[in-house]
């Protein structure tokens, strides 16, 4: 189910002195089946938008439709949309509250109004999912380690069956290694059901691995809209503002204006380590390089 | 000289059952010794759980070690009496920049410390304006700390510490919560700090990159220093680095993965400068020997 | 959403009301009210709102921002209103079926509604124009002969500051909170009391959880930074009286004396 987004502004305090800008002016297009990475730092309009792309804010000019219907017309059914469209908060302790992991994951379908049953077995397929075996279901969720909540929260989301998911800063506060497998879990949640995910960062190292596409905000504005290749090539004006490409991106950068004939798009580390390696073979053509 | 020495110090906890009998032992510090020189900037890394905050608390004397001692520019922290003078002497700036602000406004925050220490209202104004200059926030001094950033709350909040006239600052996980540019601002802030004012930095962190300007690096791990050295002699030691759940700055794992193949560079490198440096020298000799 | 209550809130500006020592502004409030209830006719009013006017004029708060804070009050200036005019007993001005309005009826809520507002407005430009740093600091010494009592004044006061500085961070907390589990379904606007009380579970466990730590991290960190309670302390910002302070309670003496006297002259009502 594809969202769309045409002129979608959001002004806080409209027509007063103090009046806050927050989103202007953001068309998008969110097709099924698409992992899309959204960058930018605090404050450039990121947690802002996708929180309208499930209604729970209403935006102050501009349409947005989810299936083709317009959500914020009258009669437009919010609940279907939140379960529709899962969205999950930056830190798991705004949401965790039963006794334990188990119920708290029941949370959400039960305000779907499912029979029991079938709450039960959303609640057991979405911890599955999220790597968690059956000796956590009786664990108070507060006793878990940050990597642990962080799966529960995403579980209790799952649990909705959403066909939609965003998740916003879901590394936040994780050390390296729950950060890779928080990541991991998500891409390969994203290769099993094929679900739209939408994963908000503010960090291009955590999403240019993963993601097909980039939406890199800026005061409220998308400022670049494309594959993770084609953004990190205007990696001096990501900079700018704050942000910058992946590291192996400047290596590159930096080789190639020393003279060596590296490729200056790569994203990942296996492809940097190849491009410079083949670079170095004295005689070999370009050409066969890596692939 | 040294300004912090711990010698074996054990830190245990009991685990209770609910109804609060004991159940078992808990050790988040286990036999750690280490010296940290006047001036110097530590690194202490390792990931959520390894034991380095616990053992940062030891180190002015909110945690007192269960077996061992701490002795802090001379006092030991055991000692009751030395409390407020140690916590005067190594100054400590959290995790969560919502949660160590004091005041309304921060000038007044900045002020909390020396007027607890009771220090004459007139060298406090000094003091704030200097450490707010320090920190580079002084232009924000009549703000509200709720509408700041992020990385300019926890420069506040070093300068809260610095007002106080510390020898040594202890930053544990001040960029935990931050986005990349607070980061950057909260670490230039400790560094120059370090630089300008010698005052001894002990950075606790689990991001690589913040500690590639450190004189020494301490890795932890179960409660145990695992690994210590110059950044340098740390970052060479990629395996162990990743068995203990760190993160190895990109470079560094390019140059790493490059030398698995078979290419010529030094162990650790940092930054890439150096990657740069280190591939024209391959590069000059390949030529040299292509032309034989 | 929440953001909105701006009642009390600092205004931050530079004007001779802000500057004035907080103990005159909180002495001041408080005899500003008292002498609400002294006056038994409208020229008492009238001279209440001309000193309140030059306060706020002399404040540089502009009254719009005043009147945004104020519209959280509204409802209950509203119902406070309602009760008098409907409840009032004596000469039947206007009757719709059961409800009458009497003449005294409107004459108590126009004066309710007037010294409402008046106290309110009053209250609000004590707020507005200190830090409330600064207040609890004026409480602290204000109070302090109450130390004598074994009242502990200093703690008081601390506890007060850091409420203050923590309440806007947990409103955005809730507000988030609420967003998190709204998009997990949850529904806290419709439904019985009951349910509705029920449905705040989910806001209010996490919140309270948050709220532990943070007063465990607050008083670490305040530890950290040498606090060992008011003993010893000094003042980055001691109170002195200057002139101006007492120049204001001077000031405040000529209008409780002005106010009160033809406060309460008996003159014919308006009605």
């Amino acid at each position: 189910m594809p969202i769309t987004l045409e002129h979608v502004s959001l002004i806080y305090d409209q027509d007063t002195p103090h009046s806050i800008t927050a989103l202007d002016d953001v068309s998008l297009e969110i097709p099924d089946g698409q992992f899309i990475g959204i960058i930018g730092h605090t404050g450039s309009g990121k947690s802002t938008l996708v929180q309208h792309l499930n209604g729970l804010i209403k935006c102050t000019s501009g349409t947005i439709c989810f299936n083709g219907q317009n959500v914020d017309e009258k009669g437009f059914d919010k609940k279907m949309l939140r379960s529709k469209v899962g969205l999950v908060f930056q830190y798991p302790e705004h949401q965790l509250f039963e006794i334990d992991v188990f119920s708290d994951v029941c949370f959400g379908p039960k305000n779907l109004g499912l029979p029991q049953e079938e709450i039960e077995a959303r609640a057991k397929e979405a911890l599955q999912s999220v790597g968690l075996s059956e000796e956590f279901y009786k664990q108070s969720p507060f006793e878990l380690s940050g990597g642990q909540k962080r799966r529960v929260a995403i579980a209790g989301v799952l649990a909705m069956k959403p066909q939609i998911l965003i998740l916003d800063e879901p590394t936040a506060g994780l050390d390296p290694q729950g950060r890779t497998e928080i990541l991991e879990l998500i891409k390969e949640m994203q290769i099993k059901t094929g679900m739209t995910i939408l994963l908000v960062s503010h960090s291009m190292d955590d999403v240019a691995e993963y993601v097909d596409r980039i939406i890199v905000m800026n005061h409220g504005k998308v400022m670049f809209d494309d594959a993770p290749k084609a953004v990190f090539q205007h990696h001096e004006e990501l900079e700018q503002i704050g942000l910058s490409a992946p590291q192996v991106t400047y290596i590159c950068h930096r080789l190639k204006e020393q003279g060596l004939d590296v490729d200056t798009d790569v994203t990942t580390l296996s492809e940097a380590v190849d491009s410079i390696y083949h670079a170095l073979q004295p005689g070999t053509p370009r050409a066969e390089n890596g692939l | 000289m040294e300004i912090i020495r711990a010698k074996d110090v054990t830190y245990e906890y009991s685990k209770r059952d609910e109804e609060g009998n004991e159940i078992g032992v808990n050790t988040a510090v286990n036999q750690v010794s280490l010296e940290v020189r006047q001036g110097d900037f530590i690194a202490i890394l390792g990931h959520n759980g390894s034991g380095k905050s616990t053992l940062a608390k030891h180190i002015n004397a909110i945690l007192t070690p269960t077996e061992g001692t701490v002795v802090v520019d001379g006092m030991d922290t055991r000692d009751e009496e030395k409390v407020w003078q140690i916590r005067q002497t190594a100054g400590m700036v959290f995790q969560n920049p919502d949660n160590q602000i004091i005041g309304q406004i921060v000038e007044e925050d900045v002020g909390f410390g020396p007027e607890n220490m009771g220090v004459p209202t007139k060298e406090i104004w000094e003091r704030v304006e200097e450490s707010l200059k320090a920190v580079g926030m002084y232009g924000y001094r009549l703000h509200s700390p709720n509408k700041l950033s992020g990385g300019q709350k926890q420069r506040v909040s070093i300068a809260g510490v610095l007002a106080m006239h510390p020898k040594c600052i202890i930053l544990d996980e001040p960029t935990a919560m931050l986005d990349p540019n607070g980061r950057k601002e909260v670490i230039r802030a400790a560094r120059a700090l370090n630089d300008v004012e010698g005052i001894t930095i002990i950075l606790i962190t689990h991001y690589m990159e913040e500690i590639i300007h450190a004189d020494r690096v301490f890795v932890m791990d179960q409660g145990k220093i695992a690994m210590q050295g110059t950044p340098k002699e740390v970052f060479s030691r990629v395996e162990e680095l990743q068995r203990l759940r760190l993160d190895v700055p990109q470079v560094t794992l390019v140059a790493y993965e490059l030398q698995k193949r078979g290419i010529p560079l030094p162990d650790g490198i940092l930054t890439v400068d150096e990657l740069a440096e280190a591939l024209a020298a391959v590069r000059a000799k390949n030529l040299e020997s292509g032309k034989v | 959403m929440l953001r909105d209550i701006t009642l009390g809130q600092y205004y931050q500006t530079d004007s001779v009301i802000h500057r004035l020592d907080p103990r005159v502004k909180l002495s001041g409030t408080i005899l500003f009210i008292l002498s609400l209830f002294f006056f038994k006719n409208y020229i008492g009013y009238l001279v209440a709102a001309a000193f309140l006017a030059l306060v706020i004029k002399l404040s540089h708060v502009p009254f719009k921002f005043m009147i945004k804070g104020m519209k959280a009050i509204v409802f209950l200036l509203a119902i406070t209103v309602c009760f008098n005019l409907f409840l009032t007993p004596g000469e039947t001005l206007v009757a719709l079926g059961k409800l009458t309005i009497t003449k005294e009826g409107l004459s108590a809520a126009i004066t309710m509604a007037v010294r409402l507002s008046m106290l309110i407005i009053g209250s609000s430009i004590m707020t507005l124009t200190t830090t409330p740093n600064h207040l609890t600091d004026g409480m602290e010494k204000g109070l302090r002969p109450l130390k004598k009592l074994h009242v502990p004044v200093h703690e008081i006061a601390m506890m007060m500051s850091i409420a203050l500085r923590f309440i806007p961070i947990l409103m955005e907390e809730t507000d988030k909170i609420m967003k998190a589990q709204m998009a997990r379904g949850a529904d806290f606007e419709s439904g019985s009391l009951i349910r509705r009380a029920k449905a705040m579970v989910p806001l209010l466990v996490p919140l309270f959880i948050s709220a532990f730590r943070r007063a465990n991290d607050l008083a670490m960190a305040m530890e950290a930074r040498c606090y060992r309670g008011g003993e010893g302390r000094t003042k980055m910002k001691p109170l002195v009286y200057g002139k101006r302070d007492h120049l204001a309670y001077l000031s405040l003496l000529v209008y409780m004396i002005v106010s009160i006297c033809l406060g309460r002259l008996s003159v014919p009502g308006i009605f």
